[in-house]
């Protein structure tokens, strides 16, 4: 047999089976016409069957077909459904598009160059390419636990069939699909512990996400979620012969747990020393890097071709769609990618005349963070975003403008709908200051002017490449400042959502933007004349540290030699008298705290506590100290407030009973809160009309309980939205379905599907899952005639037939975002007794007690 | 935030009505001539067609306070004019009859405004008062926290008094059934107490007869066990029912403190069922005193 190919594929998983079927289709055309032609393609395959990977998913597992918003493109059919199906019908097709595949024949080594590339075999085989196509994926390296004990046998990194254990304590670590999958496997017959390293699923298929939030939000599945833990290490249990310890690092602190076994699916690490071997370069040495390719998947070796989870993409339809594309590129034929005409829409109203590819490589190339993406990641990034283009106003924009009308109507109908370039004018607002948005924004052409609400800061004008908006994204916090946007530019705007992944993907763009993040901070704070340039400097000394909820920032009476500026979160400052811890003061992010130690007398007067997770920058004296020298204009205001400062809580401390108001709001939570409704029970006489309110103006349903929560000193904390600055609720909602919109309001809109991830997630039991509430009679006739219960909602409603076959939707307060006058609660209340209040508000309200 | 309705934006509404009554004085003192002060003069008209509108529109309060979508000011705010300008009315029609009285159905309408307007005084001092005291009573706990407590504690008394022999036991049970709370409108308001208790006869307790006794604010089952305590024949008797003393006591606390609870809010609630009632009347003796006047035209 002539053992000379055009291209030769390694690897038969999705990506190279979708590339064989497409070089086979071409051999079948070649043949038709001479049948004594041989193969110009092979597929080498190492393991006895094909898609070695799915063949060791567990049995009958749903394999499915993300993302929704693409379209396949592959000679293979692939649609979601059992592996089994998924195999036979691969199977099937290898068979009769003529695949010319070889199994058991592992590659050890690739030598040559394109043209004349020579690849051995384990079995000593020598086989010649001219082109060759790596589609290895990573899974035959699993990452390891890498903590003491993780070579015990009750460790394992692979799982083939989950009913082959039962009646045991598992314990399932990792994050991914194959994670979520085994952990919903296991807990049929047994009891399942998932361990979640962050504190929400975000790397997950939407309906694996779905899925184990709901067993974990069911009480009678045998499946728990732990997040924000880790493993530190697994000894042999000294009490139960056979099981393990497993002892956590939590939250909480450290917690053990009994388990006969440990299953850790943390994702494979790309077998990088071979791949090194062939020549290919990394961009860096983490254990996880992506090797660099071109948008046509060639590596640095010319004719070395790498697609599918190697190359970053780990998504079956993706890895199927390159396989497809990478043998139309071999062969010299010129077509688009499947995600072709979903970019193209977007760019469609921008003022360029270029192809779509070259317009995402222009992009990607502006923006420095973005340049350490692979393209493909970069590619679906800006599918998620929104593309926002400005033009001076005149005859540009109404054409604009008219073009967005049009393709507004064509694209009408589609579900769901595709995204479309947005056009904005010259001189609009991006955000205003006080806005409560949180996407992320990225410059690709023109400039953007942000104008600070804090006089001594200068307006910047931030210009290609640059980005803004960082830290809303960060911190929950409202945006500072007006962004303008300038005349023809062009702006790519990140959901939070889609970036939250990005930085817990890719590190570089996480430090990126927490340098940048640091730098304005600075110049916020302490030196706003200083260049950006020089500043950085100083940013990259700061350090970021990150203290759970009731974790010490720093005590009384140590030595301050730092500051912290508060990224995220919520901190109590407390002074100790005569053995009493009193709460002076509550400080919310994008606040200063222990600067007065830098000022003066070194010892610090009071200890900080965060109140919620916090995050917080600390700079230290050194810095400051160089920092201040070096640009004076913020000295006078950091020492006025200082000033201020210490007269304040000197008076709060000679206050106790303040601070114990102040240390009874921090514990509701409050601390985390934008807007939270604050009943004074000195005022209330219990006629419940805010409830009758809520329910209402909200189809019948209220969103508050009165009488419910906690009181203290005649002041009633309800069960209420707080409308919390990182909202707990808006985390893991699978149909995207939460809000936060512009002026801080936390809703839910139409799409949700009531899976109740909101309502476990939510720590302060606001949102409830309920029916639609019947209609019921109107006003007069209860006045009148008496029928029905009244205004407000109708105790133990039965629900119609219609809002059955809808089913139970997540409720929760929305702030009255629709009503001109203001929240119903509190303009409905007779006596003054509601009130909605902002944190900064709550000094006053503390005070007058 | 958290203003009381009286000083609802610096009593804004206070400063309105005393100007509107400096003008109802003013044109109340232009009378005089041919016609001494009276309903059927121009100024009267004028005092009796504003007097009029107040009623109406304080009647509107009932509306406004279910109109959930208005966006004519807050709730809080129409109360706080309804306070002040419904005590304006008193002067405002005083000032219209001109201090004529008879019996017939125009001093009926101003006898059934001043009843309103009084029984509207008693509402404001109860919502003034009665919340802080309402607050302070239940001490940072709902009623139904109040209530939870209270069941928690029965369960455990009634666990205890199963240590302490058949007679204790039978008092207690007693004790705790036929603990009274609420009732009726006149018990709730009172803070009526026909909490019972049925006790054995005969000197020692022993008998087989029981009669049925007052246990008002739990004093005699109170009483019952705490003169156990001295003659306990066992060691761990008196160490029993003086754990079982503690609890009682505990409930008799908890028990008025809901009963307080109960009776302050009925107070907030009860006067409304005098104030409207006597509203629907004086708008029907009002509509017939106007109309009544234009037969005298």
């Amino acid at each position: 047999m002539e053992n000379r190919f055009h291209i030769v594929i390694v690897g038969s998983g999705p990506a190279g089976l979708s590339a064989a079927a497409r070089a086979a289709y071409y051999d079948r055309h070649l043949r038709k016409r001479d049948p004594s032609r041989s193969f110009s393609h092979l597929l080498l395959e190492s393991f006895d069957k094909p898609a070695k990977t799915i063949q060791r998913y567990q049995k009958g597992k749903h394999v499915m077909a993300e993302p929704g918003f693409l379209s396949l493109r592959s000679d293979l059919e692939f649609k979601a459904g059992s592996r089994e199906a998924v195999l036979q019908r691969w199977e099937t097709r290898i068979q009769k598009a003529q695949i010319n595949i070889r199994y058991n024949a592992e590659v050890v080594k690739i030598t040559g160059k394109k043209g004349d590339f020579t690849i051995s075999l384990r079995s000593g085989d020598l086989v010649k390419a001219s082109n060759v196509i790596l589609a290895i994926g990573l899974e035959g390296n699993p990452r390891k636990l890498n903590v003491p004990g993780d070579d015990c046998p009750a460790v394992q990194y692979t799982l083939d069939d989950p009913f082959a254990f039962s009646n045991e304590q598992i314990v399932v670590v990792g994050a991914g699909d194959s994670a979520i999958e085994n952990a919903l496997g296991l807990a049929k017959q047994n009891t399942v512990s998932i361990l979640n390293r962050r504190d929400e699923f975000s790397r997950a298929k939407e309906k694996n996400l779905t899925a184990i939030l709901a067993a974990n939000n069911d009480p009678s599945k045998t499946l728990t979620c732990y997040y924000n833990t880790s493993v530190k290490e697994i000894t042999k249990s000294s009490t139960n012969a056979g099981m393990y310890t497993i002892t956590l690092n939590t939250a909480e602190g450290e917690q053990q747990m009994e388990c006969h076994r440990i299953v850790a699916r943390l994702g494979g690490i790309p077998p990088r020393g071979f791949v090194e071997s062939i020549g290919v370069e990394f961009p860096n040495d983490k254990p996880d890097a992506i090797p660099e390719l071109t948008s046509q998947y060639e590596s640095n070796v010319p004719g070395l071709y790498i697609i599918g989870s190697l190359a970053g993409y780990p998504l079956i339809k993706q890895a199927m769609n390159q396989g497809y594309d990478v043998v139309e590129y071999i062969l010299g034929h010129d077509i688009k990618p499947a995600d072709h005409p979903l970019l193209a829409l977007q760019f469609k109203l921008l003022p360029y005349v270029k192809a779509v590819d070259d317009l995402v490589e222009l992009f990607q190339q502006r923006i420095p963070m973005f340049r350490e993406m692979n393209a493909l990641q970069f590619r679906e990034l800006v599918i998620e975003s929104d593309v926002l283009v400005s033009y001076e106003e005149g005859v540009l924009l109404d054409d604009a403008k008219k073009e967005a009308e049009k393709l507004e109507q064509r694209l009408a109908e589609q579900n769901p709908r595709p995204k479309t370039s947005k056009i904005i004018k010259a001189g609009d607002y991006i955000y205003r200051d006080g806005d409560f948005t949180n996407s992320f924004f990225t410059i690709v052409e023109g400039s953007v002017d942000i104008e600070p609400a804090d006089q001594l800061i200068k307006r910047t004008t931030y210009s290609r490449g640059q980005f803004f908006g960082e830290a809303s994204l960060l911190s929950g916090r409202p945006r500072e400042g007006n962004a303008i946007a300038g005349k023809n530019c062009i702006i790519v705007e990140t959901p939070r959502r889609t970036m939250v992944k990005l930085m817990n993907s890719n590190d570089e763009v996480k430090k990126g933007i927490d340098l940048i993040f640091i730098v304005r901070a600075l110049q916020k704070h302490v030196a706003p004349k200083i260049p950006v340039a020089k500043l950085s400097a100083f940013a990259a000394n700061a350090r970021l540290n990150t203290f759970r909820a009731g974790s010490v920032i720093f005590s009384q009476d140590e030595r301050g030699d730092s500051l912290h500026i508060i990224r995220s979160g919520s901190v109590s400052l407390s002074r100790n008298a005569q053995n009493e811890d009193i709460i002076v003061a509550q400080q919310q992010s994008g606040r200063i705290i222990g600067e007065m130690a830098l000022m003066g007398d070194p010892v610090r007067r009071e200890t900080a506590t965060a109140a919620v997770l916090t995050e917080t920058i600390e700079l230290s004296r050194k810095d400051f100290m160089r920092l201040v020298r070096a640009d004076t204009s913020r000295i006078g205001s950091l020492q006025r407030n200082a000033s201020a400062r210490a007269i304040n809580l000197t008076t709060m401390e000679s206050r106790p009973e303040v601070g114990s108001v102040m240390q009874y709001l921090m514990d509701e939570g409050l601390g985390e809160a934008t807007n939270a409704l604050i009943i004074d029970e000195g005022l209330c006489i219990g006629c419940d009309n805010c409830e009758k309110a809520c329910a209402e103006t909200h189809g019948g349903i209220s969103r508050l309980n009165r009488a419910s929560g906690s009181s203290f000193a005649q002041l009633h904390v309800p069960i209420s939205c707080r409308h919390c600055e990182q909202p707990h609720c808006m985390k893991d909602c699978p149909p995207n379905s939460i809000h936060r919109a512009a002026t801080g309001e936390v809703f839910i809109d139409e799409n949700c599907i009531g899976c109740g991830n909101c309502e476990t997630n939510c720590p302060y039991g606001v949102i409830k899952l309920a029916y639609d509430a019947p209609p019921k009679p109107g006003f007069w006739s209860w006045l009148f005639f008496g029928k029905g219960d009244g205004p407000g909602e109708q105790r133990g409603y039965i629900p119609d037939k219609n809002a059955k076959k809808k089913g139970k939707k997540a409720v929760k307060c929305d702030a009255c975002m629709d009503i001109p006058a203001g929240p119903a609660c509190v303009t409905s209340c007779p006596t003054g007794a509601a009130a909605r209040l902002s944190p900064d508000q709550f000094i006053d309200l503390v005070e007058k007690r | 935030m958290h203003d009381n309705i009286l000083k609802y934006k610096s009593a804004r509404y206070f400063y309105i009505t005393l100007a509107v009554l400096f003008a109802c004085v003013v044109i109340y003192a232009s009378q005089g001539g041919r016609q001494p002060a009276n309903g059927g003069t121009w100024q009267g008209y004028t005092l009796g067609v504003w007097g009029a509108v107040l009623i109406v529109w304080l009647t509107a309060l009932g509306l406004r306070k279910r109109s959930y979508r208005s966006r004519l000011g807050t709730l809080e705010g129409w109360v706080s004019a309804h306070v002040y300008l419904g005590t304006s009315l008193l002067i405002v029609a005083t000032l219209h009859c001109a201090v004529q009285f008879g019996y017939n159905v125009h001093t009926l309408a101003y006898v059934l405004m001043c009843l309103v307007v009084l029984s509207g005084f008693g509402g404001v001092y109860v919502y003034m008062r009665y919340p802080s005291l309402g607050a302070r009573n239940r001490a940072n706990s709902s009623r139904e926290e109040l209530f939870a407590e209270l069941h928690a504690l029965n369960d455990d008394i009634r666990q205890r008094a199963a240590n302490c022999g058949g007679a204790v036991q039978d008092v207690i049970e007693s004790a705790i059934d036929r603990t009274n709370i609420g009732g009726g409108a006149l018990a709730q308001l009172l803070a009526l107490d026909c909490s019972q208790l049925m006790l054995r006869e005969g000197r020692n307790r022993t008998s087989a007869v029981s009669s049925t006794v007052s246990n008002k604010d739990q004093l005699a089952v109170v009483d019952f066990i705490a003169k156990r305590i001295p003659r306990g024949s066992k060691k761990d008797d008196a160490a029993n029912l003086q754990e079982l003393l503690t609890r009682l006591c505990r409930r008799q606390t908890l028990l008025r403190k809901i009963r307080k609870d109960i009776q302050l809010q009925g107070w907030m609630q009860v006067w409304l069922y005098v104030h409207i009632p006597l509203t629907v009347a004086l708008l029907f003796t009002l509509a017939v005193h106007i109309m009544s006047v234009f037969f005298y035209w």
